[in-house]
């Protein structure tokens, strides 16, 4: 069966930040009455894509046609008008108004200028109703959940007339059942010719309602599949870049660590986060988490840290049970979290690069102890220089570092407390070569010299070249704990990663 | 050039200068100080002294702006500190007794802080936003003053208590030497002390801060305090000049004043970084500006609408937007700036 | 499994009334009980009369808390109302008085004033990206300068069209009268009442007060919306001030001090949340006769000073701030 002609065609899609390449020569199609999924690991482009089609940035090459025409968008609302309509994970919608004002305002039916309100409800309601929804629509739309907001979303783009619809992570805070909601919905827009891109990074779903997929590296096309003909194992590869065959065992493994325990998780978990795992860090230990973005490998690290409580479980330092509310408690017991976010959650922007590194000290001090400024240099210079960060100027506004920089700036934040525990989130991410190597050197000096390190990476390679064990998550659930020794490869993680443990 | 142009202080210290320029224009003896008696008299003396309630209020209102908050009940604090002082003292057998004029400022300085820690804990501690949470005193501390005074003007006739907002101490007015180590503790606190770098860190970005184990709930409650300590002293400074306390009208509309100042001193009412010399400056400008309008003849009466033009204009020059639009006229536009957090995943939990 | 997210929409339906209507019934409630309570307690106060005094008494407040709702409902805040209050007492006056125009010239000359200075405000926050606060605050300054510009002094008003539509009374059934400016205000109530309610401005101004950026997204006027809700209240404001100059029959720079306050303690004490986006234009007229019998049942009780006016507002404000906290964090 010839497939049908492509409503929505990309090709050789190019665009570029500052330093970056964040898409070089993609090329991208969507045939109507199918579920693409776009695929790829965080960093690989996904986004990019996403926005450079809607017309949150503009593209510098390639070209973009929708049913054999050109466009370009100027931004979301001309793409929507043209029939391109998104729905992201935080629904971009009114809560404070009811179900029925989503979907129609800016289009309410009125009469002499007059909103008809019973009108609109009737026919929100007959629109849901189309989505095999039943809800009162009156109803302000904080009341229902993520999945019905989510539904709703959908229903007020298709009712726009979409004819693609991009739906960016809509399943992330759903429970199964509401995930099964989201998946019929689907498939009955589906039936009605409408072309729906999707982007998950639960790969059972993937799987489930997907009837094809691009995958995308590093900014570049990896191929298209048709999701019936591409296993598990070998997409994981794909994604992560390595072909099963090309996968060698390391040579430098680290030594094995026989040392009392430091931390001990006994089926620490919170709910709609991360599912009970057990877990033990020894000291001098290097633990890798490995597993795809979404996969619960963050949820731990704050668990770990007291950023999040645990709604069930216990979890001990020493051998003490201890409960960490604020991260001030777990910085007391020798616990320090780098967060993958460096934005949000690490840098203080308009600080510089000398206060942001003495930051977590300081706060650990108090305001009445402060650090005297010659302490101050010399911690900030010696890791200046440790780390090798550009420039080396500690007066700098951390604002003005690139991402690299700042992110050596947060590590040595946490460094010169010399702590127990480090937990490094993707602490490598958006790093030069050079600097990554570095990185690895000292994660291994640390661990020599006693420190024990929660690492998490999306690098397999590099999680296993550091750790003396590897957890492996998937699906916000700890599925296998495997210790370093010469039968495990990077294949053998990804096929846990792909088999969710049940080999 | 440029760099001096660039300098945050740039603007106020400009706005500063020009009024002080014209007044030098309109009276030639402008700049002059004298000593009379063993005391400093002059022009420039009286705008520090007049203008230093208002220096007070500033600089903590600079701290709790720097957290990210804003306190709209010091008007009220200053009429509560003031009444309560003078009801004390009016009550003394000898109104001159200094250890019942110690008491007295005790207790309203108490009270003060008590007040600020009820904004601080109404914001930390419920959650509720800052210009919220301190409407509640600033409408009901008025009431609250008249009823300390008991809707009456309350004269005292203390020479003790004179001393605070109109008395001279080593030839300065008393007032000046108050602020000034109100200041300098102020300083010392922020930037020898870490409290500076902590209450910009919060202000910066309140997620990390927690992250990097700040106790920000402390911190801002202890800041809040402050600001109320703060608009406390300058309370009983206006009430010691005219002796005597208005529960109406004292204080009134300082707080906007003092944000005012803040603002005209380059701190960001977004929060983080702050500048107690851009405030001491900005309440020297509102100050300088009044009495500029009084001295080169312009009606007294037009003095609101002068505030208004400053306000307008520095806050339109220090407003990205604003600069955007009408000085970067030339080269091509920028493509919209994908926004900040937008190349990051934000982790929502579920 | 859709059955089950069905329950659960179900049974939140009870809550979600609850919740939306809560600050509102709560304000009915605290009113019926002050009324009661006064009824009790003094002789005479449970008359009709009683009560549209406190409409006479208060119909400018009204009328400016009206144009302050809007504001509040999108996110902002209006600091300069009882300036703008002020500056058309002072410019009706002025102008009947000394400049001797008819009023039918003068009124629709101050109500002019007062939108365009709402209409400059709203651009300058929109397009500079200002905040509501300063901005406002700086047309605070600017209509209050602009009074003491016209005259320090008061201004008495002795047009006699003009003076005898402020002493008109409209009786009503029962040997109850209301005047003219009563009818203005609750006519004003109305109408806005209407447009919030159904006209895509209204429901623009509710998406806006939810979410700015999802407003833009969905392709909503921002702009014009922002604009307009700052013109409708400096109109509002200036509406306000005429019939502040028809209760007192003069103008003055010093009138309506601090009634930026009392506004926007009736439009919280209303139940209309302060970040925007919930509220109901009925809570306000609600807010307004609270403030407005607090007044009365101190003037009633005789022996208590005026400043407990303030006392009990601030009590209030911080009690119903308190529960729209509760509120707000249940429903998250």
């Amino acid at each position: 069966m010839a497939p049908p002609a492509p409503i929505l065609q990309m090709s050789g899609i190019c665009k570029e930040f500052p330093g970056v390449k964040a898409l070089s020569g993609v090329d991208f199609r969507l045939l109507p009455g199918e579920v693409h999924a776009l695929m790829g690991e965080n960093g690989a482009g996904k986004s990019t894509l996403i926005k450079v089609l809607t017309g949150v940035y503009d593209i510098d090459g390639g070209r973009i046609t929708l049913n054999g025409q050109d466009v370009v968008f100027a931004g979301p609302l001309q793409a929507q008008q043209a029939g391109i309509s998104t729905v992201y994970q935080e629904v971009n919608l009114c809560a404070n108004l009811s179900v029925a004002e989503n979907i129609f305002i800016g289009r309410e039916p009125r009469r002499l200028g007059r909103i008809q309100w019973k009108r609109m409800r009737r026919r929100a309601a007959e629109l849901l109703a189309g989505l095999d929804l039943h809800i009162d629509v009156s109803a302000p739309l904080s009341s229902y959940s993520l999945a019905v907001q989510q539904m709703v979303a959908i229903a007020r783009a298709v009712d726009i007339s979409a004819r693609v619809l991009i739906l960016d992570e809509p399943t992330s805070s759903l429970d199964s059942g509401e995930v099964e909601q989201l998946f019929r919905v689907m498939r009955r827009l589906k039936a009605e010719g409408i072309a729906i891109l999707f982007v998950s990074h639960f790969l059972d779903q993937i799987y489930e309602i997907s009837d094809r997929m691009t995958i995308l590296r590093n900014g570049s096309l990896v191929g298209e599949y048709l999701t019936s003909e591409l296993g598990q194992v070998e997409l994981v590869g794909k994604m992560i870049g390595r072909e099963l065959a090309d996968l060698e065992k390391l040579e430098d493994r680290p030594p094995a660590r026989t040392s009392e325990p430091l931390v001990q998780t006994e089926a620490l978990g919170r709910s709609g986060a991360i599912e009970p795992f057990t877990l033990t860090v020894h000291k001098g230990e290097v633990v890798g988490l490995a597993g795809l973005l979404g996969s619960g490998r963050t949820e731990i690290a704050r668990l770990l840290f007291g950023a999040d409580h645990a709604s069930t479980g216990a979890l001990r330092i020493d051998g003490e049970p201890v409960t960490l509310r604020t991260p001030r408690l777990a910085m007391n017991r020798g616990v320090a979290f780098c967060s993958e976010n460096r934005r949000a959650e690490g840098l203080i922007p308009d600080l510089t690069v000398r206060e942001n590194i003495v930051l977590a000290l300081q706060a650990m001090r108090g305001w009445h102890r402060p650090i005297p400024r010659r302490t101050q240099d010399e911690l900030v210079d010696k890791y200046v220089a440790a780390l090798n960060i550009r420039p080396a100027d500690p007066e700098q506004l951390v604002r003005n570092l690139s991402g690299g920089n700042q992110q050596k700036v947060l590590l040595a934040r946490w460094l010169i407390l010399e702590p127990r525990l480090l937990i490094l989130d993707e602490p490598t991410r958006g790093i030069d070569v050079g600097a990554k190597a570095e990185i690895q050197r000292l994660v291994a000096e640390l661990s020599d010299g006693g420190m024990a390190v929660l690492f998490v990476s999306a690098e397999l390679e590099e999680v296993l070249r550091l750790s003396h064990k590897v957890a492996v998550l998937r699906d916000r659930k700890l599925v296998a704990e495997l210790p370093n020794d010469d039968g495990l490869t990077t294949g053998v993680i990804m096929e846990t990663i792909a088999s969710g443990g049940r080999a | 050039m440029t760099a001096l142009v660039r300098h945050r202080l740039f603007w106020p210290a400009a706005v500063l200068l020009l009024l002080l320029a014209a007044n030098v224009a309109f009276t030639p003896g402008f700049l002059s100080i004298e000593m009379k008696d063993g005391h400093l008299y002059g022009s420039l003396i009286d705008i520090f002294r007049f203008g230093a309630p208002l220096i007070l209020v500033a600089i903590g209102m600079t701290l709790v702006i720097a957290t990210g908050g804003i306190d709209l009940s010091v008007g009220s604090v200053v009429a509560i500190s003031g009444a309560l002082a003078c009801l004390h003292i009016s009550g003394l057998p000898d109104q001159n007794d200094v250890g019942g004029v110690l008491t007295a400022v005790g207790l309203a300085l108490g009270l003060a802080l008590v007040l600020g820690a009820w904004n601080g804990f109404l914001v930390a501690g419920i959650g509720i936003q800052p210009i919220i949470a301190t409407l509640i005193i600033m409408v009901a501390g008025r009431g609250l003053a008249q009823l300390i005074t008991d809707g009456q003007i309350v004269t005292v006739n203390s020479a003790s208590y004179k001393l605070i907002g109109g008395g001279y101490w080593l030839t300065l007015p008393f007032s000046i030497l108050i602020v000034l180590a109100v200041l300098a503790l102020t300083a010392f606190l922020t930037r020898r002390l870490a409290l500076g770098m902590l209450v910009e860190s919060i202000g910066g970005n309140a997620t990390a801060s927690r992250l990097a184990g700040i106790r920000s709930r402390g911190l801002t409650v202890a800041v809040y305090a402050f600001c109320a300590l703060c608009a406390g002293i300058a309370g009983l400074m206006i009430s010691s000049n005219v002796s005597s306390a208005d529960g109406n009208n004292a204080g009134l509309w300082i707080e906007l004043d003092a944000i005012l100042a803040v603002v005209i001193g380059g701190t960001s009412l977004m929060g983080g970084r702050f500048s107690l010399g851009g405030t001491v400056l900005g309440a020297l400008v509102i100050q300088t500006l009044t009495t500029t309008i009084y001295s080169i003849g312009i009606p007294p009466e037009t003095t609101l609408l002068f505030k208004a033009l400053v306000v307008t204009v520095v806050c339109l020059v220090q407003s990205p937007a604003f600069r955007e639009k009408v000085f970067q006229r030339r080269g091509r536009r920028r493509p919209a700036a994908p926004q900040a957090t937008d190349d990051e995943k934000v982790e929502v939990p579920a | 499994m859709s059955s089950g997210i069905l329950t659960s929409a179900r049974l939140r339906l009870p809550g979600r009334l609850r919740s939306a209507y809560i600050p509102v019934l709560a304000t009915a409630g605290l009113l019926a009980a002050m009324f009661v309570a006064g009824g009790v307690r003094y002789t005479g106060f449970a008359s009709g009369q009683v009560v549209l005094n406190v409409f006479i008494d208060n119909a400018f407040l009204l009328v400016v808390a009206v144009g302050m709702t809007f504001v509040i409902l999108t996110g902002g805040i209006d600091l300069s109302v009882g300036a703008v209050v002020a500056l058309s007492t002072m410019v009706s006056a002025s102008l009947m008085t000394d400049g001797g125009w008819p009023p039918l010239l003068v009124v629709p000359l101050v109500l002019l004033i007062g939108s365009a200075l709402g209409l400059a405000m709203g651009c300058i926050i929109h397009y500079f990206d200002i905040q509501p606060f300063i901005v406002t605050l700086a047309g605070m300054f600017l209509a209050r300068g602009l009074c003491y510009v016209i005259g320090t002094d008061s201004i008495s008003i002795t047009d006699p069209a003009y003076t005898a539509v402020a002493q008109a009374r409209i009786a009503l059934p029962g040997e109850m009268a209301v005047s003219v400016s009563v009818l203005i205000a609750v006519a004003v109530a109305g109408a806005a009442a209407y447009v919030l309610h159904y006209t895509r401005l209204g429901r623009n101004v509710y998406a806006i007060g939810g979410s700015e950026q999802s407003a833009l997204l969905m392709g909503l006027p921002v702009a014009r919306t922002k604009i307009a809700v700052y013109t409708i209240s400096g109109f509002c404001s200036a509406l306000g001030g005429v019939l502040f100059s028809l209760y007192t029959l003069s103008g003055y720079g010093l009138n309506a001090l601090g009634m930026e306050l009392d506004a926007i303690a009736a439009v919280v004490i209303g139940g209309t949340l302060l970040t925007g986006g919930s509220g109901y234009l009925a809570g306000t007229v609600l807010g307004v006769l609270v403030l407005g019998l607090i007044q009365t049942i101190i003037s009633f009780e005789g022996t208590l000073s005026s400043w407990w006016t303030k006392i009990f507002i601030g009590l209030l404000l911080f009690a119903f701030i308190l529960l729209q906290r509760l509120i707000s964090a249940r429903r998250a």
